[in-house]
């Protein structure tokens, strides 16, 4: 009987006990989102979402470390490659390139305070929280790990383009309960489905986590042009033809009938 | 007096400017350094080249090259692609969109010919064949140097080569007539001398053209401006309405219907082997470079009648070289950042 327990205890206690460190006093987190659907149409020119919630406790906040909200999003991941240019005849030239099998088209990480004090190396590797644990997480080739530099580049040229970025204290936490934060979705979004996660942590470490999706897909003329691009490619191009020529033969008429 | 309205002007704007630096912090919830910009109805986001881009500029810049192609009769293409990669429109997007919008402006020009009975149809048909060898070929080159990542600097490259080349023979040729003019007694070239091209074999009629000669030269010139096309979005008029006059010694009268009618179809079966080979051609971005373009040409063959043709070919002569030079500068000067990105596709 006592083993049997003891076995329960064993199977039971990592499931149970994964975010709740403290205990029986559990904080839960409650969220969500102003809209989990982002249309791009031919106007779009990026959108803002915002993410909020609440949490959740039985009984009255634990004293000590305090409360932090930490908030990722991500995109799609897709194979990326990453070519070095250097200087050939003159000129400068791709020399040497390394494919990197995936690696999120979108990331970002918004939090209330800086990542170093408010998570443990640790709880985020477990996780995969920060830039460099959650591109590293989706799929880095053999190629690509004897190529630091390269992953490195990627880094640095997605955070310039502004696919990947993060913000400390832009998530606000009112009375250790409620939280907000507003997330701007750049004009440059590849479709799919958008992971967000929230992590609670309290000294480090993660107390509680949750998920959520934001569908980001084409709409309208955008939506037909690209599926007809990819799907019936014969079909676009001789529809390119045609808007091609009618608009040049149509404007050359329409000017003749302004001024013969 | 006036010094201290300077100084109290200079700490009410540094006072001001803290002021907006904080609300725009607070205003500041995003989490990105470039702020979300206020909706702008005229941004277009197109569907196949992936970014927003604002129509004005699009509709201005097809119009402007409309204007220079219809002003000195040129095709136009040659400026819009290079303008498309100064923008940030994908290369490969770019050549692809730019032969879409090189058959837009074509066939008016096509039709207007027609009319005046101005084309070589059998000289037409055999450039054509030339030409469609020639994209194919180049689509292929294309699409392998895509893979291989050297497509931006192969594109380059061509824009260099083929920009600088004619930009300093028209330069040449319109500072020689100008100089001719003024000096006058030059000798008079001659369309129908005896050439290495009279003595090659295969030999049929080009009667509209009053000519004799084998189908080799046509088939060559044809197939260099068709693989131009593939890999520069370009009609190659720049290219072949010289081949022919000087090459082919063809009369001036049917040169620019048969070349038209060549681009035309040339650039017509590149869109759709682009669009079919890459997925490259966006036809928003397409419509609104030919919306801007139609007109621009219109305008363009208005102010051409009026002005003098060389000072118009010396200014054309210089902005091909400019052009030339801008895209030869980005390959020269050292890059701020050695690597690039480019997204696969999911296997």
């Amino acid at each position: 009987m006592i083993r049997l327990v003891i076995l329960w205890l064993l199977l039971a206690s990592p499931a149970a006990a994964r975010y709740d460190t403290t205990g029986g006093e559990r904080e839960q987190i409650v969220a969500g989102l102003s809209q989990n659907a982002v249309s791009i149409t031919a106007s779009y020119v990026g959108s803002e979402i915002l993410i909020y919630g609440a949490v959740k406790r039985e009984s009255p906040a634990p004293l000590g470390a305090p409360l932090e909200v930490i908030i990722t999003v991500e995109g799609p991941a897709l194979p990326q490659i990453v070519r070095r240019k250097d200087r050939r005849f003159g000129i400068w030239i791709n020399t040497a390139e390394v494919t990197i099998d995936r690696a999120p088209s979108f990331y970002a990480v918004a939090s209330t305070g800086p990542l170093e004090q408010i998570l443990s190396d640790t709880e985020d590797l477990r996780h995969k929280i920060t830039i460099p644990r959650a591109i590293r997480a989706v799929g880095i080739s053999a190629e690509a790990e004897g190529a630091p530099a390269f992953v490195e580049a990627l880094l640095r040229v997605q955070t310039a383009a502004g696919r990947y970025g993060w913000a400390e204290r832009v998530v606000a936490l009112t009375e250790d309960t409620l939280f907000r934060a507003d997330v701007a979705l750049p004009a440059n979004l590849i479709e799919g489905d958008y992971r967000v996660r929230i992590f609670l942590t309290r000294g480090g470490v993660v107390v509680d986590a949750l998920e959520r999706r934001i569908a980001v897909r084409k709409e309208g003329l955008e939506r037909f042009f690209t599926r007809m691009a990819f799907e019936q490619p014969l079909a676009y191009g001789f529809l390119a033809l045609i808007v091609a020529v009618v608009a040049g033969w149509g404007a050359a008429a329409a000017f003749r009938l302004i001024r013969p | 007096m006036a010094g201290r309205v300077k100084v109290i002007g200079g700490i009410a704007r540094q006072v001001l400017r803290d002021k907006r630096l904080t609300i725009w912090h607070k205003a500041r919830k995003s989490w990105f350094t470039p702020p979300l910009s206020p909706p702008d109805p005229m941004q277009l986001f197109l569907p196949i080249a992936e970014v927003s881009v604002n129509a004005f500029l699009l509709l201005g810049m097809g119009g402007v090259v409309g204007f220079l192609s219809g002003m000195f009769g040129v095709g136009g293409g040659f400026l819009i692609t290079p303008l498309l990669f100064f923008i940030g429109i994908p290369p490969a997007v770019a050549v692809a969109t730019g032969a879409n919008q090189v058959v837009a402006s074509s066939v008016s020009g096509v039709l207007a010919q027609l009319r005046r009975k101005a084309v070589d149809f059998r000289m037409g048909l055999v450039l054509l064949v030339g030409g469609l060898a020639g994209s194919v070929a180049g689509i292929w080159v294309f699409a392998r140097l895509s893979a291989a990542g050297h497509i931006d600097v192969f594109v380059q490259l061509s824009y260099v080569l083929f920009l600088g080349l004619v930009g300093a023979l028209m330069l040449n040729e319109s500072l020689s007539s100008l100089l001719r003019a003024r000096g006058r007694a030059a000798p008079v070239r001659r369309a129908h001398t005896h050439t290495w091209v009279h003595g090659l074999p295969l030999k049929i009629k080009f009667r509209a053209s009053g000519l004799y000669i084998s189908v080799l030269p046509p088939l060559l010139v044809g197939a260099l401006v068709g693989f131009l096309a593939a890999i520069m979005g370009v009609g190659g008029g720049f290219i072949m309405v010289p081949a022919m006059i000087y090459l082919l010694g063809m009369p001036t009268k049917v040169v620019i219907g048969t070349s038209m009618l060549q681009i035309m179809f040339v650039t017509a079966f590149t869109t759709v082997a682009h669009a079919v080979t890459n997925q490259t051609v966006d036809i928003l971005l397409a419509l609104v470079l030919i919306m801007g373009g139609v007109i621009g040409a219109q305008l363009g063959a208005r102010v051409g009648v009026r002005l003098r043709g060389e000072q118009l070919r010396i200014l054309l002569a210089l902005l091909v070289l400019a052009v030339c030079l801008k895209v030869a500068l980005d390959l020269l000067i050292t890059p701020s950042e050695f690597y690039s990105v480019t997204a696969g596709r999911l296997p």
